[in-house]
Formats: structure tokens, C-alpha cells, sequence
């Protein structure tokens, strides 16, 4: 073997070995992290946590009024912002195309997607917060609101693409105009595209921290009410997490624990979803 | 034979109107939000603006006391902590995109892929609170200690690692600020090296060339453009990335020479002040803070989608 072979050769070794460390890097990253996830979190699991409200400094407690606020932010936020995106993915993919307005269209919402989230935040607070006086729920809804929209608008035209032309032309032979084809054929052939996209907006925005800082703030109590500030896992979390008490940072680190596993729980779901999809298509053909 | 009721085609005419109608509005409420989000953060920032002038985003001094802002602390910290995080981030993402496409067992290929992207969907307050008192003591206690004995002591770089081991900084800011935007580049990258054609590695192979000369020879050239915007819009995220920051960054409204020392960033700032601001020119501060990183990280993403866009219409021009 000529000395130059062995030159390559040992570079190739080399580059293809760093390749392997860098994997295995960031295999190590994503290990550590749900490792001190789980045993910080849930040494702090248990029925106090979903029973109790968030307590006043060096005293136990729950976060029953941070899941609670959670869960309906993140709602109320997915109701509003969802549908939203959903039509406007339907322009883009049935009507617009590839017409100026859709390619502009489809620009601003690349933009909007990947948009710093505390920006929405400022934006929301300079529009609903001013406006109305005071931080409230429903102005935390609105910021991840608009935190959902992108997100949806993006699968919806995703999955609408997908659906087979053929159908659709089936469907306007039959004399239907688009918007019969598009409710009783597009839709529900890319149905599970749809569930798909819902869920991928649902785990974005229920990790979302910094649009809620200065629009849902936090409340230590329980509250239901949509027009005051309300308590929420994510704010909850970086307050107690950079607090000096034990009692807080442990439910810092539960409530890290809950976000985390529901949101791999809906990545993870989306994509078995989409893998079935793929395969049942794959099958027909 | 059916009969068309008039009345019936009307209807469903009328339909047609109001369902296209309604995507439209939908869809043009997209450009209405952006453009909401730009006019609400000049208005906002507007007194500020008017009040500074250019000098905002020359001076360095932030005193709330004295109502005196400048953002180039913010500003300064904002840049530095992203080229740290781009600087470890752009090689090993590489790396992984390189052995997921060409090395990776095909039974591997899935799992390792899902498993990139999960650590995508993870939010940022976890990689915050993860970086705060799991990775700042380790960098405290071994990491930081050992950096100022070997590279303080170097002429030129020497200044960068000066100073005592506080664990929380611009270093480990632009450290968490990398792995958050690791799992973004490397699938990116991943998916771009895919839509190189087997047809031209495998003349480079038939050529006798290795591995790794296929890769540098044939791949990344071929994959040059959505490369480079798969780092835009990872350094996107970086730039406006708030909580992983704020949690350990230090919170210090200075420039220093040494990366290990505390600092601030636009977001974190922000993040950090935004409730607590009294006086209408502090909070016009803070959104005049959040207008620039506007400015910053809408360039930026929108040069990242323009390379990408450009990609994809060569790639669909190929096929």
C-alpha cells in the first residue's frame, strides 16, 4: 500500500470517526437531560402535585392551578390559532398555489414560524395588555395563538398536498364546486395528516414560556377566572427554578418533568400517526 | 337524468364564495399578524427611539435609575453567545447529518433521526433549568478551572478566559444556546444531503475515492446552499432564544473581555426586566430591544428561506 493510500485511508478513519462522536455527543445531550429530568422529577411526583396549589415560599405544595392554567391556555390558544392556520393552509394548497400572493404568504409564515417567541410577547402585550389594562389568560391564549397559527397553516398545506389529484378531479367531475370537494373529499382523506399537524401545534405551544412572561404573568392561587392573570406551568417553572427555596426548585423540576413527557408523548404520537399514514398508502398502492 | 334546481347552483355558488373568502381572509391574516407585530414593536419603541436617538444602539450603559439605555450590551452579548453557540454547533451537526445519510445502519437510521428531533420538541425552559444546575457546576468545577489554566495563558486568546470560574456566563450561555440548536442544523442538514442523487456519489466511489472524499468532494458541494441556510436558521433560533439563555447567562448589563464572565442578552434582558420596568421609557427601552432583535432575526431567517427556497426550486428543476 503506497504511503498516499494510507494517507486517505487514515483521514477517511479519522472524519468518519468524529462523525460517530458527534452523533454520540448529541445522543448524550438528549440522555442527560431526560436522566436528570426523571430523577429530579420524580422523586417530587405525587397526588400533592395535582391536588394542590402552588405554595408561598418554604412550605410543600402542588401545581394544580399552574396544570390548570396550562391546559387552557394551551387550549383556548390551539381553538383560536388552530383553525386559523388550517384555512389559510387550505388557500395555499386548493385556491392560491403558486400564484405571487401564495409565495409571499408562504415566506411570512416561515418567518413567523421560526420568530423569536418573545417578540409575539411584546406583541401581544403592546395590543391586549395595553389595551386592556391588565395581564390576563386570555391575552397568554392570544400569544400562543399566534405561536399555533404558523405552525398549522404549514402541516395543513403539508397534508393537503399529499392528497392525490386524481381525487380531487373525481370529485369536480361529479360537479362539486372546491369547497364540497375540500370538506368531503381533501379533508377527510388527509385526516390523520391533519390530527398530525394539531398535535405538532399542541407540543410547540405547551412549552412555550417566554410570550406568557408579560401577558398571562402568574397567580399563586387557583383562578378561573379568563380576564386575570393565571398561573401556568412554564412561568411557574422559571420562577421556582431560580427561586432560593428547596420546596420550589423540586417542583421546578416536577413540573419540567410533566411538560417534557407530555410534549415527547405528542411528538411521539404525530409521528406513529404519520408512519401508519405512510404505510396504509403505501399499502393501497 | 337529475334536474338542476337554480336555486340549488345559487346555493352552492354562494358557498363556494364564502368558503374561498374565508381561507383568503385566513391567509392574508398571516401577513396582517407580521405586520402587526412590526408596527406594534415601533410604536412601542417609538419614545425610546425619538429620546436616544442612534446613540440607543452605540452605548453601553443601561441605568434604570437615571433613565440612561443603550443596548450594546445586549447587543454585544446577543452576537457573542450565538457565534459560540454556531462554533460548536455547525461541526457536530455536520456530523451527525454525515453519519446519519452515509454511516448509520440502516435498522439505526430511524430511531437516531426520531431521537435528533425529539431533542428538537424539548423546550427551552428545560434546556434553562438543565443548564442552570446540572451543566454551570460541572463547567464551574472542571470545565471553566481548566480552560483558564491552558488557553488564559496563551497570548491574544489569553484574554477570552480570564477571570474566576462562576459557572453562569456568556460561555455556558453560548454552550446550552448549542445544543438547543443542534438537533435544528443537523436535520436540516440531513434532509439536504439526502436529496444529493445517489447517481453522483457513487460515480465518485466507482472512481475509487473514499468515504470521506466522496462526502467532501461530491456531497457538500452539491449541498452547499441548504447547508449554509440550515446554519441560518439554526443561528435564527440562537439569536432569539430566551429562556435557556436568561437561566444562565448571569444577567449583567456589561461588556466583558473574558467570555466566562457574566453578560446579558436582547432576549434575556427582556425576559428579565420587562415586568419590573417603571416608567414609560424603560419599558420603550425594552421594546426597542425587542424591535432590533426583530430586525436581526428577520433578516437573517428570511436570507435562511430564500437559500432554501432557492434549493428547492433547483431540486425540483433536476427531477
Amino acid at each position: 500500500m503506497s504511503r498516499r493510500r494510507l494517507i486517505r485511508k487514515a483521514r477517511n478513519g479519522l472524519f468518519l470517526a468524529s462523525s460517530v462522536v458527534a452523533t454520540g455527543v448529541g445522543l448524550i445531550c438528549l440522555a442527560a437531560i431526560l436522566w436528570t429530568l426523571l430523577s429530579r422529577g420524580i422523586a417530587g411526583l405525587s397526588w400533592a402535585v395535582f391536588t394542590q396549589m402552588t405554595p408561598p415560599p418554604g412550605s410543600q405544595g402542588g401545581l394544580l392551578n399552574a396544570i390548570y392554567g396550562s391546559a387552557v391556555m394551551t387550549a383556548l390558544g390551539i381553538l383560536m390559532g388552530s383553525p386559523i392556520g388550517m384555512l389559510a393552509g387550505t388557500y395555499l394548497a386548493e385556491y392560491g398555489r403558486s400564484s405571487r400572493l401564495s409565495v409571499v404568504i408562504r415566506f411570512i409564515n416561515d418567518i413567523l414560524l421560526s420568530a423569536p417567541s418573545i417578540i409575539i410577547g411584546l406583541f401581544i402585550y403592546e395590543v391586549v395588555v395595553v389595551r386592556m389594562g391588565h395581564f390576563s389568560a386570555i391575552a397568554g391564549a392570544i400569544a400562543l395563538a399566534v405561536i399555533a397559527m404558523p405552525v398549522s397553516l404549514r402541516t395543513t398545506e403539508d397534508m393537503l398536498n399529499l392528497v392525490p389529484t386524481g381525487m380531487k378531479d373525481a370529485s369536480a367531475a361529479l360537479g362539486a364546486y372546491p369547497w364540497r370537494t375540500v370538506l368531503s373529499v381533501v379533508y377527510p382523506a388527509a385526516r390523520s395528516g391533519i390530527v398530525t399537524g394539531l398535535l405538532l401545534a399542541i407540543a410547540r405551544v405547551s412549552g412555550e414560556t417566554a410570550p406568557l412572561l408579560f401577558t398571562a404573568l402568574n397567580n399563586q392561587f387557583w383562578s378561573t377566572n379568563l380576564n386575570a392573570p393565571m398561573a401556568n406551568l412554564p412561568v411557574v417553572i422559571f420562577q421556582f427554578a431560580l427561586s432560593p427555596y428547596k420546596e420550589w426548585q423540586d417542583l421546578a423540576w416536577t413540573g419540567a418533568l410533566l411538560i417534557t413527557m407530555t410534549i415527547l408523548v405528542l411528538s411521539i404520537s404525530a409521528r406513529v400517526i404519520l408512519a401508519l399514514m405512510q404505510s396504509n398508502q403505501a399499502a393501497k398502492r | 337524468m337529475a334536474i338542476i334546481d337554480p336555486r340549488h347552483a345559487a346555493r352552492q355558488l354562494f358557498y363556494e364564495k364564502l368558503f374561498r373568502s374565508a381561507t383568503l381572509a385566513a391567509a392574508i391574516l398571516v401577513l396582517v399578524v407580521l405586520g402587526g407585530v412590526a408596527l406594534s414593536l415601533i410604536l412601542g419603541a417609538w419614545p425610546a427611539l425619538q429620546h436616544f436617538g442612534f446613540a440607543f444602539i452605540t452605548r453601553s450603559v443601561w441605568n434604570p435609575v437615571s433613565e440612561h439605555f443603550g443596548a450594546l450590551a445586549p447587543i454585544y452579548g446577543t452576537v457573542v453567545t450565538s457565534v459560540i453557540a454556531m462554533t460548536l454547533a455547525v461541526p457536530t451537526a455536520f456530523g451527525i447529518a454525515l453519519f446519519l445519510t452515509e454511516l448509520c445502519p440502516p435498522v439505526l437510521k430511524r430511531p437516531i433521526g426520531v431521537a435528533v428531533e425529539l431533542l428538537a420538541a424539548v423546550p427551552s425552559i428545560i434546556f434553562g433549568i438543565w443548564g442552570l444546575f446540572v451543566l454551570a457546576p460541572v463547567l464551574q468545577r472542571h470545565v471553566q478551572p481548566w480552560l483558564i489554566g491552558t488557553l488564559g495563558d496563551i497570548p491574544w486568546i489569553g484574554g477570552l478566559f480570564q477571570g474566576p470560574p462562576y459557572g453562569i456566563g456568556i460561555f455556558t450561555a453560548g454552550l446550552v444556546l448549542a445544543i438547543m440548536v443542534l438537533p435544528f442544523i443537523a436535520a436540516t442538514m440531513r434532509d439536504v444531503f439526502d436529496t444529493v442523487p445517489p447517481m453522483l456519489k457513487e460515480s465518485g466511489y466507482g472512481l475509487g475515492a473514499t468515504t470521506w472524499e466522496v462526502i467532501w468532494n461530491v456531497v457538500v458541494p452539491h449541498s452547499r446552499i441548504g447547508m449554509v441556510g440550515g446554519i441560518m436558521l439554526g443561528l435564527g433560533r440562537a439569536l432569539g432564544e430566551t429562556m435557556a439563555v436568561t437561566f444562565v447567562i448571569g444577567n449583567a448589563h456589561r461588556i466583558s473581555s473574558s467570555l466566562l464572565a457574566p453578560g446579558t442578552t436582547i432576549s434575556s434582558a427582556i425576559a428579565n426586566e420587562f415586568t419590573e420596568a417603571v416608567g414609560d421609557l424603560y419599558t420603550a427601552s425594552l421594546i426597542a430591544l425587542g424591535l432590533l432583535l426583530f430586525l436581526i432575526t428577520f433578516i437573517v431567517i428570511a436570507l435562511a428561506q430564500w437559500l432554501l427556497r432557492r434549493l428547492e426550486a433547483r431540486a425540483g428543476g433536476a427531477r
